[in-house]
């Protein structure tokens, strides 16, 4: 047996560019469909992982999938809007702890998300540097979003406009970086992270201006009616709330009333779970609740439908290279008759010769097989944080 | 060595017929079977070595009737007793040298290839001149050089009978000369038969018979 595999490498190691397009070939036919299999396993692993951690998703009525993907990933457009009263709403019913988020803006792509401090310790993100948004106008940003930005504590960011045409919307707002997290290879890393108010600052339903009782903003008064005074187009608004003007911020109406997109409510045990789900079961509850492990299990359903499509036509291919490699071999037994009746006429016993021809095809196809299972180590190892990076940028 | 009765042969396609109804040889002696193209020089040698089988007749070889023989036991018996030599070389063009000399031993379990064996190849090769070709691939070597590793194959599991078809016929006089020599060398020192089918008249005398397949066998060997 010795001999025939030496003979069989010799044979192979000869025909080295044909032998290598041979490996190449069933490692490229076993690899894929497999390989492919075991990266969507991680992608879907990667994509509910931040899912299963979110036990229950509060937000208007509308797309469930729009919601989570919101919510979750900082991705899709802003779902409908609900009231910051329904954070208190579930804070007083006393089943779940409510951690608000309004995911609407952005400092160039980098999505701003307004929320609590609580969001920190939900997500068990880590400071690398800094520390936590304390004041308005101060902001937190992820690892990739900070290295993308070249920014950290000290520095400063703006928020975009949503719209450069929309000449009476809001001025961006300058934001000073207090802290940079450290990374967890999830969407928190391409994150800003700014406190609920400071985000409805940005959205024009908060601002700060001159004082207008002082002698100095006379120009940019229009009339004075005992309490009330009018101001005109003249007023100085403050796009940067630093220390000196933070105490002109301030908020027109019932902040019950102002907008965020979703809460995340994490239920005190599953009983919770459950009576608070019930809660939002009304025909004319004008919010929903949603797991979104649930939801992105049915999105992950819908894929891994288009993966069976995939393998399936993956497999067609395979057979067909199959069968060309098999055709291969017998035009090169052709090739090699020569060969082989000379072997014969020297002596060669039948079962030798037969085992020098299987050896070359057995040490092919193990070739490709550990190869490809090599490939596929190294998917399952390095896989995730391909899909990380993929999905992050 | 060689003892032929009534043999006849014939193709499954073709008119092709051997016939041959009587031939000896001798253990040692080296015989030249000359003849024009397509008489049956080569069949002949086949049949001898058991690659072909008669229609009917008998082939002794070494006191074995080969044809009796099933084709397991017959590759065996070529194997062990029987060196063969070809006009082509018929070198494996993806193995080295050493590697061709000793595959014989590396495609019959009837031969155990050992650090003997190996040794021997060496010396064989040096005796011809081309010990230090032995890791290059046969592709790599001139005509003749090829054709004394081809030698050196057939020589290397010291058979009792050497059968050699048109050994010379792709080699130029010096090379001609020189293979001749070592088959000749070898069948001498070791007591074994040569019988080597040529068509060059130059190399015939060297031989202690001659055998002229046309007019020895007259209208026995026809087509």
């Amino acid at each position: 047996m010795r001999d025939t595999l030496y003979l069989a490498w010799r044979y192979l190691r000869y025909h080295r560019i044909k032998t290598a397009i041979l490996i190449a070939s069933i490692t490229l036919i076993i690899y894929l469909p497999v390989g492919l299999n075991v990266l969507v396993g991680q992608s879907a692993a990667e994509l509910t992982a931040r899912a299963e951690a979110t036990p229950l998703l509060v937000g208007a009525r509308g797309s469930a999938l729009e919601l989570v993907l919101n919510s979750l990933y900082f991705e899709a457009d802003s779902p409908e809007q609900m009231r910051y009263a329904e954070v208190s709403r579930v804070a007083n019913s006393g089943l779940a702890d409510p951690i608000p988020l309004y995911v609407r803006f952005r400092s160039r792509e980098y999505p701003i998300v307004g929320t609590t401090l609580e969001y920190f310790d939900f997500r068990k993100l880590r400071f690398a540097s800094g520390r936590a948004m304390a004041v308005l106008g101060e902001c937190v940003l992820g690892a990739r979003a900070a290295h993308a930005l070249k920014v950290g504590p000290g520095d400063s960011i703006v928020s975009s406009p949503e719209s450069v045409f929309d000449l009476v919307g809001s001025y961006p707002l300058r934001m000073k970086v207090v802290g940079v997290l450290e990374p967890s290879y999830t969407a928190d890393d391409l994150a800003v992270f700014a406190d609920l108010k400071t985000v409805w600052v940005i959205e024009g339903l908060g601002h700060g201006h001159q004082d207008l009782a002082s002698p100095e903003a006379d120009s940019a008064v229009l009339a004075r009616e005992g309490n009330t005074i009018t101001a005109n187009a003249a007023v100085v608004q403050y796009n940067e709330i630093t220390s000196e003007n933070i105490e002109s911020f301030h908020f027109h109406g019932d902040l019950a009333q102002h907008p965020i997109s979703a809460l995340f409510a994490v239920p005190h045990d599953d009983k919770s779970q459950v009576l608070l789900m019930g809660r939002y079961q009304g025909k004319d509850e004008p919010s929903q609740i949603v797991r979104p492990r649930d939801v992105m299990n049915e999105l992950l359903e819908t894929i891994l439908t288009v993966r069976s499509y995939v393998v399936a036509a993956i497999l067609i291919v395979a057979l067909a290279t199959l069968a060309t490699a098999a055709l291969v071999f017998l035009l090169s037994l052709r090739l090699r008759r020569r060969e082989i009746m000379t072997m014969v006429k020297i002596g060669g016993s039948r079962s030798s010769i037969a085992s020098l021809l299987l050896s070359e095809i057995v040490v092919v196809l193990a070739s490709g097989v550990v190869l490809a299972g090599g490939l596929t180590l190294l998917t399952g190892r390095f896989g995730s944080a391909a899909i990380r990076t993929f999905l992050l940028s | 060595m060689i003892r032929i009765a009534n043999l006849e042969f014939r193709y499954r396609e073709g008119e092709f017929q051997l016939r041959v109804p009587e031939l000896d040889v001798a253990r040692g002696e080296t015989v030249a079977v000359v003849g024009p193209s397509g008489c049956g020089k080569t069949t002949l040698l086949n049949l001898i070595a058991g690659i072909s089988l008669p229609g009917c007749g008998r082939v002794l070889t070494n006191g074995v009737e080969v044809s009796g023989l099933d084709d397991p036991a017959r590759r065996d018996f070529r194997v062990q007793h029987v060196g063969l030599v070809f006009q082509e070389f018929e070198l494996l063009e993806h193995l080295s040298v050493l590697d061709n000399i000793l595959l014989p031993y590396r495609i019959s379990p009837a031969l155990q290839l050992d650090p003997s064996v190996r040794e021997r190849a060496v010396a064989l090769a040096g005796r011809v001149g081309i010990g230090d070709k032995l890791g290059r691939y046969a592709t790599r070597l001139s005509q003749g050089e090829r054709q004394r590793a081809a030698v050196c194959r057939a020589l290397i599991a010291q058979p009792e009978l050497l059968l050699a078809d048109e050994p010379t016929g792709n080699l130029d006089p010096a090379n001609k000369g020189r293979v001749l020599e070592i088959l000749f060398d070898f069948a001498k020192g070791s007591g074994a038969t040569l019988l080597t089918v040529t068509h060059d008249h130059d190399v015939v005398e060297h031989f202690d018979r001659i055998i002229d397949f046309k007019t020895f066998y007259g209208s026995a060997a026809a087509r």
